[in-house]
Formats: C-alpha cells, sequence, structure tokens
C-alpha cells in the first residue's frame, strides 16, 4: 500500500514537474508562445471559451454523436460475437478477419463515408461503430470462451431458462472480458468521432479545433485542447477506476 | 494400428483444411459483392465498384504521379517506424528492469494511448512546421507507445532469475539487454512491432489527410475534393491490402519466434 502512494506521488510530481517546466519555458521565451501556450494561459483559456456558452451546441453534437456510436458499437459487436460463437465453422473464417481487421487504419474509409451518407452525424457514427464494433466482438468472444463449461452445467441442473442462464450465470462469467471490450470501444469511438470532425466536418468540438488552427487563433485552439483531452482521460479513467474494482471484487470472491 | 489412426487423422485435418478453404473464399465473395452492392446502389458517386478500381488501379501505378506519392508515405512511414521502435524498445527495456519507474510511467502512457491524438495535430504542425518532420513526429507519437508497452509488459512477466543470472554473470546493461532481455521478450516485441506497425501508418496517414500536398492520405483526400471516386476509392484498396498483408506477415513472423522460444 504505501509503494502504491509511493508510485502514485511520484507519479503526480513527474506530471506537475513537465507542466512547471512547460510554464516557465513559455513564460521566459525558451519556447515560442505563437507555438505553444503557457499552461495556466490554456486553462484559463479553455474556462472562457466552454463558460461563454458558445461552445454548447459542439459539445452536445460532439458527446451525444460519440455516444451513439458508442451504445451501437457495444450491440452490434456483442451480437455478432454471440452469434459466431455459437458456430465453431464462422468462428474459422471470422477469426483471421477480426486479426487482420485491427490492422487496417478503418480512419481512411471516413472520406467514403462522408461520400456515401453526406456531411453531419452519420459518417461520423459509422465511422466510431466500424472502429469500435470488432473490439467487443474480440471481446465478447474471448469473454464466452472463459465461461468455464461446469457454470452452464450447473445451470442445466437448475433448469434455467437460456434468459435466465443468460442474465445469471453467462454475463456475470464473462464481464471482465466483456469491459475491456466495452473500454476500447470508448477510446475508439471517442478517437473515430473526433478524428473525423477534425478532418472534415462542419460541427463539433474536433472541427472547432481545426478551425481555430486555420484562423490563428492559438489560445483558442489550445483551450479547446485541453478541454476535449481532460474528458478523454476522465471517461477512459473512470472505466479504468471501474474495471479495477471489478476485478478486485472477483478476486475477494 | 497407429498408422492407420495417423492416415485418419491427417485426412480429417486435409477436409477441416478444405472446408476452411471454401468458407473464406464465400467470404471473400461475399465482400465483393457487398462493395459491389455499394458500387451500384450509389450509382458510383461514392465508392466505384470492385472491376472499375481495379482496372483504374491498374492505369493509376502506370503513372509516376502515384509513385511519387506512395513513395512520400512510404519514406516518412519508414523513418516513423523506425524511430518508435527503436525508442518504445529502449524505453520499454528500461521501464521493465527498473520497476518502480514502469510503475510511475505506465499510467501515463496508457493514458496517452487512449487520447484523441489528432487534437495534437496541430501542435506538431505548429512546432515541425508543414512537411515531412511533421508527418513522422505524428507517425511516432501513434507508434512508440503501443511499442514501449508491449515491451515493458514483457520484461516485467519475465522469469526473475535471468535478470539474476545477467547479474552474476556481470553483464554490462547494454549487453543485458541485448543477450537476454530481448531475446527473451521476442514473441511480445513482435506483437508490439505488429502493433506499432499499424499504428504509426495510421498516424502519418492521418497527419497527410490534414494539410498536406504529398502522399496517399493526400490523394484519398484530394480524390474526394475533385469528386474522383475511383481514385479515391483505388487509393484505400491499395491501404486496406497492404496493412492486412503487413500484419499477416508479422503474424507469421510472431509464430515463428514463439515457437523457438518454447
Amino acid at each position: 500500500m504505501t509503494r502504491r502512494r509511493a508510485v502514485l506521488l511520484v507519479r503526480i510530481a513527474v506530471l506537475a514537474g513537465l507542466t512547471a517546466t512547460l510554464e516557465i519555458c513559455c513564460r521566459t521565451g525558451l519556447i515560442d508562445p505563437l507555438i505553444v501556450i503557457p499552461p495556466s494561459e490554456m486553462v484559463a483559456s479553455m474556462i472562457d471559451r466552454v463558460g461563454s456558452g458558445e461552445l454548447d451546441e459542439s459539445i452536445v453534437n460532439t458527446f451525444s454523436t460519440i455516444a451513439l456510436a458508442f451504445v451501437l458499437a457495444i450491440g452490434c459487436g456483442t451480437l455478432a460475437g454471440a452469434l459466431v460463437h455459437r458456430s465453431s465453422r464462422l468462428r474459422d473464417v471470422v477469426d483471421p478477419l477480426l486479426a487482420s481487421y485491427y490492422s487496417v487504419p478503418t480512419f481512411i474509409f471516413y472520406p467514403l463515408l462522408v461520400a456515401l451518407l453526406g456531411l453531419g452525424k452519420a459518417p461520423l457514427v459509422v465511422l466510431g461503430v466500424l472502429s469500435g464494433a470488432p473490439a467487443v466482438m474480440i471481446s465478447t468472444l474471448s469473454g464466452l470462451d472463459s465461461v468455464s463449461p461446469v457454470l452452464l452445467k450447473l445451470a442445466r441442473v437448475h433448469r434455467l431458462s437460456p434468459a435466465r442462464t443468460l442474465w445469471w450465470i453467462v454475463l456475470p462469467a464473462a464481464l471482465p472480458r466483456l469491459f475491456s471490450g466495452f473500454k476500447l470501444a470508448l477510446s475508439y469511438a471517442l478517437i473515430g468521432v473526433i478524428a473525423g470532425e477534425f478532418i472534415l466536418s462542419g460541427t463539433g468540438l474536433g472541427f472547432a479545433i481545426s478551425f481555430a488552427y486555420q484562423s490563428f487563433d492559438n489560445r483558442a485552439m489550445y483551450g479547446l485542447m485541453l478541454f476535449v483531452l481532460l474528458i478523454a482521460v476522465t471517461a477512459n479513467g473512470i472505466l479504468y477506476v471501474w474495471e479495477g474494482r471489478l476485478a478486485r471484487r472477483r478476486s475477494t470472491g | 494400428m497407429s498408422d492407420f489412426a495417423f492416415e485418419d487423422a491427417s485426412s480429417r485435418r486435409t477436409s477441416r483444411g478444405r472446408i476452411r478453404t471454401f468458407d473464406a473464399a464465400v467470404l471473400v465473395l461475399l465482400m465483393l459483392a457487398i462493395w459491389q452492392a455499394i458500387g451500384s446502389w450509389t450509382h458510383g458517386v461514392a465508392v466505384s465498384p470492385p472491376l472499375q478500381t481495379l482496372l483504374y488501379l491498374f492505369d493509376l501505378v502506370r503513372t509516376g504521379m502515384f509513385w511519387q506519392h506512395a513513395a512520400a508515405t512510404l519514406a516518412a512511414f519508414l523513418l516513423a517506424f523506425v524511430l518508435s521502435a527503436l525508442i518504445g524498445l529502449a524505453l520499454g527495456l528500461i521501464f521493465g528492469v527498473r520497476r518502480f519507474a514502469g510503475e510511475v510511467a505506465e499510467p501515463i502512457l496508457a493514458g496517452f494511448y487512449t487520447i484523441p491524438k489528432v487534437t495534437l495535430y496541430p501542435v506538431v504542425l505548429l512546432i515541425f512546421g508543414l512537411g515531412m518532420s511533421a508527418k513522422v513526429a505524428f507517425g511516432v507519437m501513434h507508434g512508440l507507445v503501443p511499442m514501449t508497452l508491449f515491451t515493458l509488459g514483457a520484461v516485467r512477466t519475465l522469469p526473475p532469475v535471468l535478470i539474476r543470472t545477467a547479474r552474476v554473470m556481470r553483464l554490462s546493461p547494454a549487453r543485458t539487454m541485448l543477450w537476454v532481455l530481448v531475446p527473451a521478450c521476442l514473441p511480445e516485441i513482435v506483437n508490439g512491432l505488429r502493433i506499432s506497425f499499424s499504428l504509426t501508418f495510421l498516424g502519418v496517414l492521418i497527419g497527410e489527410m490534414f494539410s498536406s500536398q504529398r502522399g496517399l492520405g493526400f490523394l484519398l483526400v484530394n480524390g474526394m475534393a475533385q469528386h474522383n471516386v475511383p481514385l479515391s476509392t483505388a487509393v484505400v484498396t491499395v491501404i486496406v491490402v497492404v496493412s492486412i498483408a503487413a500484419n499477416s506477415m508479422m503474424l507469421r513472423l510472431r509464430g515463428r519466434t514463439a515457437h523457438r522460444s518454447n
């Protein structure tokens, strides 16, 4: 426990030290303020931007898109994974496909999706699902594999209906693996949607950042950037802590 | 008796293999059919159908223009990949051996791995300016962290006796890494290289798609902007084929290294 605390303290010290160094370098002119602005300015700019309300629409847009992509990716991925798990022949075909799918930079489909579906929410959601669903599918397959046969026998002995078996036995047993897939799906949905908005879009936070960059408004750009990164880190952090808690509860019984 | 059993097993294996090949062929045909369906359903305004794309691609690879763009992407990618592989390997080994430093660094690296790095691309552009070095830096930003994390994980789960033996033999840190750690972690390192390869490629391509004048990423966005549908579809096809080929090559390589270490 003390070691864990020491690690945590050093980690915070390292991050604080890096931020302080950046601040000093910017203030003393070692780093050109036209390139990077001091972290304190970034925070001030972020508070300005978010407080002014001009971003409300973009924030709602971006996060509803991310949430939609995330939910759809989980739904499609889990369903597809469960279906493939039932047939070993299908699995033989799908496994190598999933292994190589991961290596394809899914993002390059975005321009095609824009041409197909028009500029707006639809191509962003599809992009988020395309990058997140396979990860969920992989984790569903490995989660279902990890359910030990004895548990299923137990369910049969107790004459549970298929729905109850799923809800009471399979789901809790597979949950840790499923969860890691959900975590990946969230970060892929986040990356996909914001990257899409950044490259080619007319709304959202990603677009706001690229717009600020193109109009040489560095202060706004860094504020927005900090905002997006803080939210991304927080969202991933919550799932990370939650996952750790789930794992600990399992290990203590 | 045993001869017979052997024959039986092998014939079963080939018949299963045959089913697999058949299924894979069906799958490829299915994907081509979907591609064709999307192409003809939209009358080729978004995606050009497979055959047409292939014909266009044959013409495209005969032009010097295509090879200039491909060479620009390849040069940026190779440089970024070599940099992220070497730096990531070194960092991973150091963080793996120095437990405390590793525990401090790992969540920071993992956090960086999951954030949308595109938002940082303007900073890269401001620091490095438009051009090759920005693309390389952005590729390294994507590829460095997975390489580090994979190597770190591999070194950490290594039997401690190996590191102790190296210490007993008074190997210098550099020799310990080269003679003990790297060979022992080879399968994991190859796996890290594989992930790092695809993410570096992604980073370079995104860099090219946003404010660049050269490279396959630029060609793709440009094709879209000029409503040259066959061009953008052909570029996407090339990228997909190249990344799948590279990935399967590295999967095979990992299989081979895993056998050797056992």
